[in-house]
Parts: structure tokens; C-alpha cells; sequence
């Protein structure tokens, strides 16, 4: 057995069900009991899908165990079939219907459903939800196109034709229902691959059709758009058709142009103007002089592998941060961080223990976090900053507006959501900075509001009127994710205070050091103490005085 | 069993059932019982649903957790069992502040039989003095949601000592603010006194399970506690019926069964009661003009629903089209099922496909139905009315009928602004 707290993945069938949701025309019988139907919720409420996810649930309960669950199994996908009429029908289990061994693939496979049936196996005790989406994209397609002998047959004709003006075509795999802004990424990678010359002929999971599927060896090459659901059926595809696969994932800029220049020496196309890399806005941002601020910022990076390792390459190569930690909760693509971090010189951290995480990042005190919604949770907490670069999501995480990761556009949209974080950190700190100015003291009318017309009714009297549009968003924000104020008053005043007692009680700050760290400028101040009180606990120092302030310092340099 | 009883139209439906498990309860108990830990033993199933219902993840380290089952948990129970005492041990070795503990079985523990009653018996033995633990199942083969809470307060009242106290107890999980209202209509009608003590069931800490005995009379605050209400009983408490306290008729009704109960005269709870009730009305008629003469229909939830459609009906004005129900225990609901609505049909259980095509057809004003069926059906341009919601909130009382009213007006006020 194994405690846990929160969880990254859902068990395997979640991944099943996000494949099925993904389909226009498949349905997913899944032989489970009636709490299991929870899963729906997921897609209607983090992705706001405004259609049920396609899923028949058994919904066995405890008096049907002694009888015959195996007939209420058939009844299910029987009706389901009957009512939905899809064109490929997933069959499969959840943890409890795999104790009960009714065996729903072989079941189903002897009922005569004239379309395609995929039986699913997905050991819940051992697996979880990426790995399990995976298989299912994989089994879905194998069998769909084993299904229509035919449609393989066509494969010759399709390809003999192809010799001299026709463009180059390919296949994008992976983007999934409740995946990471898959949704707009596949429009992002389409428009760049049309434009370099290259047509896209199949987009899967997500939006597919059947028939879609059924075309998938008609293009020349696939790309493993999401490795974490790509990676299986794209090895398949490269030893059943000879499709090569492109494995870059286009995340950040230079990842992005590494991703056209493997489709140019594949396809032997020249992209061209394509490949500027000042297509994106990335580059001139983070090269001009109010981004200096972000050197060597150090950045604790989480996610799954694939988001986690792009991320990572953009931190440090594009935007000058300092990649203190990199990890992935997935096992399967643990050898993948693993070998990425040990370039980064560090030691990756394979968990899905989220106290573990959460342990690590207390440990390695970041100046930002890039997560995924649980990170951005412990660093709520801890008053860190963070943005979200991966699954699991929530439902901020799903914006109404085009905010692609990938190709040119999508590094612009990280460079914004990765940099207002720390702006926002700043205009903190400038608060607190100014707080005790005369200008700025809690009972000043704000300077905007002096002599103004309006100001006889809208009598500025209320003490906290100075900080009231930081903290208004503050206080949403807070809100938003069901916090309560409590929290906000303990996450603003952390920074604040040069207290006389480290927060664990063990130092104290002789009054002159306390002084000397007052001269610190405003946006280190924080840090400066914080280290050297840990510094002062290394050496086991009771009293914390101006040398031991400097020994910090010189300790720490960097 | 009066005559209005036998026209009561009940259909049952056996299909897909589209509702929670009683591990959903957890969400709510922990909260109420500050010292408690739920250990649920399952599978990483279990444990996603508990976070996607808890909704966000704010706690370092929430009061509750899943022993996530493993291969080889499943190959030998002896196993499962070492594994379940190695993990409590932890657990409790981290969180030296819990001082109730309650082992909850699911799908997955109940299928292959791991013992909890037996295992909660060990480890309250090695735990001795330190923590108490306890047991239930809120499994989905055994438990439809809010059956979760009962099936957890049953565990506490088998485990409560015996008293011969006169004493009059509310049972179920209130939220607190709620409970403080009552215990005040409780002093000003005399109730109190005249029952000798008022006892809230949960208690707000675990630790402090109230004893029962043949002098305890009981008033259920919440409609779905049926194993509770039978293990009351069984204890020697008497069971007071009463309608449950939605809306003002609602509660004007379980305090006069109080009353009854403990012989306090109905005339000094309508003394008492006056200006609660004025307030109470004023706040319904704010949202009247939206609620009136809209058809309403509930999908299976809470066990809330017949209650809530009685209120809608008399109070609200409202027209009831279906009630789904998971399940009808009568005995519970007895009081209820006098007084609905007489062309309300009554479907317990569900398939959840035909219900929805019967919705379709009859294309109500708004239907109460839970996150996984909301927005398909606001796709459809159908407004609705998370369920969820009335289980969260504090809607019991007079000062909560306006409120409870809100949240049926919300979404049609909503769609009357809209122009998008």
C-alpha cells in the first residue's frame, strides 16, 4: 500500500475515458461501480465540456456481485451500442470490475458489434492515467485499422501517386482531452506546418474521427506531438508503415526552430523566413534591458516529462534563469529527466509523493516555481511565485483565450505567464518598501486622488486605500482557489518584518545587524535574511550580528 | 400510512446510475470533526475522486488520505493487513493531533474482503489511549453519496457509551453557523429546558462521542441517515418524525415535533418562532417573482431532493416535474411523502439515458443535477442548478430558507440577464 495525500494521475481507465472524449464517434463501456462516474466531472467542469463525456458506466453494485455482473456487462454494451451508435467501441475496467475478472474485452469481442471493438486492459494496482491513454490511443488505432483490411490495402495506391508536386504530409499525435492547452497548440503546429510546406493529414486523438484514424498511414511522417500518448503508437507506426516519427516537441524558441529543422532534413523542404526565430517575441524581450532582472533567477521546474523538460531548456537557454531543481511525477518518463538533468548538473527528482515535492522545494527556497496545479498550491504557501506548465490542470488552466505552449506563439505566452509572477513579486516588494515613506503612510490620501474633482465624494479616509488595487487582486486570486484571508495576511507580512527571531525561533538579529540588513535593497532584503538565518543555524550561531550578515553574503555569492 | 401516501407515484429504475460514493462524505465530515482523519483503503481511483470532489487542493496535508492498494496488497490479505498497520503507524507517528481515526473501505476492500472491523479493532488496541479507530464503508457498491455520512455516524453511535439521561439529539452534519441558530430557537422556545440537554450528532469533535440511551429522544436533521436512525434504535433512543427543516413550513414543523416530543406547548414555539418566520417570509418573496410557476426537476443526488421539492412546491410556488431519488427509504421520508406535491412523479433509482431523454422531452425551467450532467445540459441551452451546492451551503432553518431560495433563482435570474 502506498499513503497518499493528493494525486498527479488518475488510475489508467481515466486515461481511457480522456481518448473516448477526445473521438467524435467512440464510445467507452466501462464496467465499474456507481462512484466511478465521479470521472465525468472532469471533463464537464475543468474543460467545461458542454457534452457528456462518452462513457457507459455498469454501475455494479454489492447485490449484484453474488449474481451475474458479466450479464449486466453485456446489457450495458449492448444498449450503449444501440443508443450512441459509435464507430468504435472501447471496452474496458476500472480497479474494482478488475477483481471481479468478468473479462469485458473477450465479452465483447463475441457479441457480433459490427464495428470496430477495443478491448482494454489496464492494470489499475500498477498503472496510472498517462500510461493508460497511451495503450488506449494505441489499441484504439491498431484495431480501428485492423478492422478495415481494406482501407490498408489503399495504402499502395495513395503512396504511389505521391512522387513529384504533392507536399509532404503528417500526422499530429498525442493532444488528448484534458491535456496541457492541447487545444490550441494543435491549431499553433498546423498553421506552422502549412506554412513550411507540410499538410497536415491526421490530427489525433483529439477531434478525431474513426475514419480519420483510418487515414492515419497515408501520411509520410507522424509527429509525437505529446510523447506521454504518442510515444507507443508512433514506434508502432514507424515499424508497421515505415512512418519516421519527429520527436521534438516544440516548446520555447529554440525547440520550436529544432523542430523545423528535423521536418526540413526529413522532408528535404528549406522553411526559409520560417525559421527566424524573431517570429516570436521571446528573444527581443528577453535580451532587452528590463529583463536583466531575471538572471540567474533560480527556478524549481515540475510537471510531466515532456512539459518539464521543455521547460527547463527554456528557463535556462531563454530566459537566463537558474535551474535549481527539475523533476517529473511520471515513472515513464523518468529515464528522459533523468538524462536531462544530469546536463543541468542535477539530480532529477522522480515522485508523484506530493510531500516529497513539496519537501524538495522548501529545501531549495526558489524564486519561482514552474508546476503544475499542485505546485502552484505548495508555492501559494510557501509565497513563492509560480506558474503552471503542466497536467493536472484546473480549470484556470483552460483559458478562454488562444494561449498555445507550443511553436512561436506559444513562447510568447510563456514568456508572459512566466514573467508576471516575479513582476507581480516586485510591485510587492515596492510596497513594502515604501510602506513607512510619508507618502505612502497607511493615513496619506493617495497622491492620485489629492485636488481631484471626484475626491470631495469619494472621501478617501480608508487606511489600506494606498495598496488597494495590489491587494484587490490579491484577495481574488486568494479567493479564487478558495483560500481564506487568513492566508493572504500570513503570505503578505512574510517578507515584511526584519524580526528580531528567525521564524523558527533558533537565531536572533542583534539590533545592529538588523539595522545593516534594513540597508539591503528592498528586493533582496527577503532572501538576504533568509539565508542568513540559515547560515547562522549551519554554524549553529545563537546571535546573528553584522559579520555574520557578511559571511552570509560572501557564503552565498554566486 | 395515510391515504395521501398510497397516491404517492413511485417508479423504479434499474440503467446507469450517474451519482457519487459515499467517500464523497469525507469532504464535509472532516471538516465538521476537526480532530478526525479519514484513512480511506482503496485504490488511486478513490483517491482522484476525494481530490476532483474536494475541488481544490489547498491543504499541505488535508485530514484525510487513501491507502492506495498495490499488486501485490491484492495477492495475500495477511499482506494487506501488515501493509494497513504499517501505513496507521506512520500516519499516526506524523499527525500526533488526531485522536479519532476511521479506517473507510470502498470498492476495491470490500470486493476482496479486507476486514476493516477487525482491523480498526487491532489498531485501536496498539493505539491504546492514544486514538480511537473506527470504521465504515462508503463504498459504491454499498453507498450512493450523502449514505457515506451515514454509514460513518452509524460506526460512532455503535461506538457511543450508554447513558440514561433525558436528552434530545440532532443528528446529522450541520454546518456550525446552523447549529448555533437552532441551539437559539432551542433556549427562546423552551425546548431546551424542557428536554434537559441538546446534543448536535456529529459532534464538532470526534473525540467526544455524547452517550445514548433508552431517555434519548432523536430528531434527524438531514433526510438520507437510515442505518443511523435504525442504530439510534437499537441503542434504546426514540425516533421523533418530523419534516425536515428546509424552508419555513419545514422547520416550523421539525420544531413543533420537538416540541411535542419533550412537551413544550405549540404556542410558545409559535411565540418564539414569530420573528424568525416574518424574516424568513420576507426573504422568500424577494425571490418568488422568478420561482413561481417554473417547472423544476431533480436528478438523483443527495437524497435531499424530496424535501427540497416540497419546499419549492409550497413555499416557492414552484411545479414539480420528476423527483429522482437514489433510493426511498419510507420510513425515513414518512413525513415528507404526506405532503408532496400529488402530480410529482417519484423515480428511485436511475437510468440515467432514459431519465435524460424524459428530461429532453419535457424541457423543464431548471433541473438540480450534479457536475458531470450541468453543463450538457446548459449545452443544450437547459438551466440548472448544481446539486452539490445544496449539500455544501447551510440551507437548513428559517434563516436559511432565503438563501435556499437564492440558490433555485440564481440560475434563471442569471439567464434573464445574459444577452450573450
Amino acid at each position: 500500500m502506498e499513503l497518499s495525500l493528493w494525486t498527479y494521475e488518475g488510475p489508467p481507465h481515466v486515461g481511457a475515458m480522456r481518448v473516448a472524449t477526445s473521438m467524435k464517434d467512440v464510445h467507452y463501456v466501462l464496467h465499474a461501480p456507481q462512484g466511478d462516474t465521479y470521472a465525468d466531472l472532469l471533463f464537464t467542469m475543468i474543460e467545461r465540456n458542454n457534452r457528456r463525456p462518452p462513457v457507459t458506466y455498469t454501475t455494479f453494485q454489492a447485490r449484484d456481485l453474488g449474481g451475474d455482473t458479466a450479464g449486466l456487462l453485456k446489457d450495458s454494451i449492448r444498449d450503449a451500442y444501440e443508443r450512441f451508435k459509435p464507430q468504435a467501441l472501447m471496452v474496458g475496467e476500472s480497479c474494482t470490475a478488475e477483481l471481479i475478472q468478468d473479462q469485458p474485452g473477450s465479452l465483447a469481442n463475441g457479441m457480433g458489434i459490427p464495428v470496430p471493438v477495443v478491448p482494454l486492459e489496464l492494470p489499475s494496482y500498477s498503472k496510472k492515467e498517462n500510461w493508460g491513454a497511451s495503450e488506449s490511443f494505441y489499441y484504439l488505432v491498431r484495431h480501428v485499422l485492423a478492422h478495415e483490411s481494406t482501407q490498408l490495402a489503399q495504402k499502395d495506391e495513395t503512396t504511389s501517386d505521391a512522387s513529384g508536386t504533392r507536399r509532404p504530409s503528417a500526422n499530429l499525435l498525442g493532444p488528448t482531452s484534458l491535456g496541457f492547452r492541447c487545444r490550441d497548440d494543435i491549431v499553433e503546429i498546423s498553421k506552422l506546418l502549412n506554412s513550411i510546406g507540410v499538410d497536415v493529414n491526421v490530427v489525433a486523438p483529439l477531434d478525431a474521427t474513426t475514419n480519420d484514424l483510418r487515414r492515419i498511414p497515408e501520411a509520410d511522417f507522424n509527429i509525437s506531438l505529446y510523447p506521454e500518448t504518442s510515444r507507443t503508437l508512433c514506434t508502432w507506426l514507424e515499424r508497421t508503415f515505415k512512418q519516421p516519427t519527429i520527436k521534438t516537441v516544440p516548446i520555447g524558441v529554440n525547440a520550436t526552430l529544432a523542430f523545423i529543422s528535423e521536418i526540413e532534413a526529413l522532408t528535404g523542404i528549406d522553411a526559409g523566413d520560417i525559421k527566424d526565430k524573431e517570429q516570436s517575441r521571446l528573444p527581443w524581450y528577453s535580451r532587452s534591458v528590463d529583463s536583466n532582472y531575471l538572471t540567474g533567477k533560480r527556478v524549481f521546474v515540475f510537471g510531466d516529462g515532456t512539459h518539464a523538460i521543455t521547460a527547463a531548456r527554456i528557463a535556462r537557454d531563454e530566459l537566463g534563469f537558474n535551474v535549481v531543481g527539475l523533476g517529473t511525477f511520471s515513472r515513464e518518463m523518468a529515464k528522459d529527466v533523468r538524462a536531462v538533468a544530469k546536463e543541468f548538473g542535477l539530480d532529477a527528482l522522480i515522485s508523484d509523493d506530493y510531500l516529497e515535492v513539496e519537501k524538495h522545494i522548501e529545501e531549495l527556497h526558489p524564486e519561482l516555481v514552474l508546476g503544475t496545479q499542485m505546485e502552484r498550491h505548495i508555492a501559494k504557501r510557501l509565497g513563492l511565485p509560480c506558474a503552471v506548465i503542466s497536467t493536472p490542470i484546473h480549470v484556470q488552466d483552460v483559458p478562454a483565450r488562444y494561449s498555445p505552449q507550443m511553436g512561436f506563439e506559444g513562447a510568447n505566452v510563456i514568456f508572459d505567464t512566466w514573467v508576471h509572477p516575479l513582476l507581480m513579486g516586485l510591485e510587492e516588494h515596492l510596497l513594502h518598501m515604501f510602506r513607512d515613506d510619508f507618502e505612502f503612510n497607511d493615513d496619506a490620501t493617495p497622491s492620485h486622488l489629492q485636488g481631484s474633482e471626484g475626491g470631495s465624494t469619494s472621501k478617501p479616509t480608508a487606511p489600506e486605500v494606498t495598496e488597494q488595487p495590489v491587494m484587490a487582486d490579491a484577495v481574488a486570486e486568494h479567493e479564487s482557489a478558495g483560500l481564506s484571508a487568513g492566508a493572504i495576511v500570513q503570505h503578505d507580512a512574510m517578507p515584511a518584518t526584519g524580526a528580531a527571531v528567525a521564524a523558527d525561533g533558533e537565531s536572533h538579529w542583534d539590533p545592529d545587524a538588523q539595522k545593516e540588513l534594513k540597508k539591503i535593497p528592498f528586493f533582496v532584503r527577503g532572501k538576504a535574511k533568509r539565508n542568513t538565518e540559515n547560515f547562522a543555524r549551519l554554524r549553529g550561531d545563537a546571535l546573528i550580528t553584522i559579520d555574520t550578515l557578511y559571511d552570509a553574503k560572501a557564503h552565498y555569492a554566486r | 400510512m395515510s391515504a395521501a401516501l398510497q397516491n404517492i407515484n413511485v417508479t423504479v429504475e434499474h440503467g446507469q446510475r450517474e451519482v457519487f460514493c459515499g467517500l464523497t462524505g469525507i469532504v464535509w465530515l472532516h471538516r465538521k470533526m476537526q480532530d478526525a482523519f479519514f484513512l480511506v483503503v482503496g485504490s488511486r481511483t478513490c483517491a482522484h475522486l476525494l481530490q476532483s470532489a474536494a475541488g481544490v487542493m489547498i491543504f499541505s496535508e488535508p485530514r484525510f488520505a487513501t491507502a492506495i492498494m498495490q499488486e501485490k496488497d491484492l495477492a495475500g490479505l495477511s499482506d494487506a493487513n501488515e501493509e494497513l498497520d504499517r501505513i496507521v503507524h506512520r500516519l499516526l507517528e506524523r499527525r500526533p493531533d488526531i485522536a479519532t481515526l476511521f479506517l473507510v473501505g470502498s470498492c476495491p476492500s470490500e470486493v476482496i474482503k479486507l476486514d476493516l472491523g477487525r482491523a480498526a479493532e487491532r489498531l485501536s488496541t496498539a493505539h491504546q489511549g492514544r486514538v480511537r479507530v473506527l470504521n465504515y464503508s462508503g463504498s459504491g457498491i454499498e453507498t450512493t453519496f450523502t449514505e457515506g455520512e451515514d454509514a460513518c455516524l452509524e460506526a460512532m453511535i455503535k461506538a457511543a457509551p450508554h447513558t440514561d439521561e433525558e436528552q434530545l439529539m440532532v443528528i446529522g452534519a450541520l454546518p456550525d453557523i446552523v447549529e448555533d441558530q437552532f441551539d437559539r430557537l432551542f433556549d427562546s422556545t423552551g425546548i431546551r429546558v424542557a428536554a434537559t440537554k441538546v446534543a448536535y450528532f456529529p459532534p464538532r469533535r470526534a473525540a467526544q462521542i455524547p452517550a445514548i440511551g433508552p431517555n434519548t429522544k432523536f430528531i434527524l436533521a438531514q433526510p438520507f441517515l437510515n442505518a443511523t436512525r435504525r442504530a439510534m434504535i437499537e441503542k434504546g433512543a426514540n425516533h421523533v418524525p418530523a419534516l425536515f427543516p428546509f424552508g419555513v413550513n419545514g422547520t416550523q414543523a421539525w420544531l413543533y415535533a420537538a416540541a411535542d416530543a419533550v412537551g413544550v406547548d405549540r404556542a410558545d414555539v409559535d411565540t418564539a418562532t414569530a420573528a424568525p418566520i416574518a424574516r424568513a417570509r420576507k426573504a422568500l418573496e424577494h425571490y418568488k417573482p422568478v420561482l413561481e410557476g417554473k417547472r423544476l426537476w431533480f436528478m438523483p443526488d443527495s437524497q435531499l431532493e424530496l424535501p427540497l421539492a416540497r419546499f419549492m412546491h409550497e413555499e416557492c410556488g414552484m411545479q414539480i416535474l420528476e423527483v429522482g431519488v437514489p433510493y426511498l427509504d419510507r420510513k425515513t421520508m414518512s413525513e415528507e411523502l404526506k405532503v408532496l406535491p400529488e402530480n410529482a412523479r417519484i423515480v428511485e433509482g436511475q437510468d440515467v439515458d432514459k431519465q435524460l431523454d424524459r428530461l429532453r422531452n419535457e424541457a423543464p425551467d431548471l433541473t438540480v443535477c450534479g457536475l458531470g450532467i450541468a453543463n450538457p445540459l446548459e449545452g443544450e441551452g437547459l438551466s440548472t442548478k448544481w446539486s452539490i451546492e445544496l449539500v455544501f451551503s447551510p440551507v437548513h432553518g428559517f434563516d436559511q430558507a432565503g438563501d435556499l431560495a437564492e440558490l433555485f433563482a440564481r440560475p434563471l435570474s442569471r439567464r434573464q440577464k445574459l444577452s450573450v
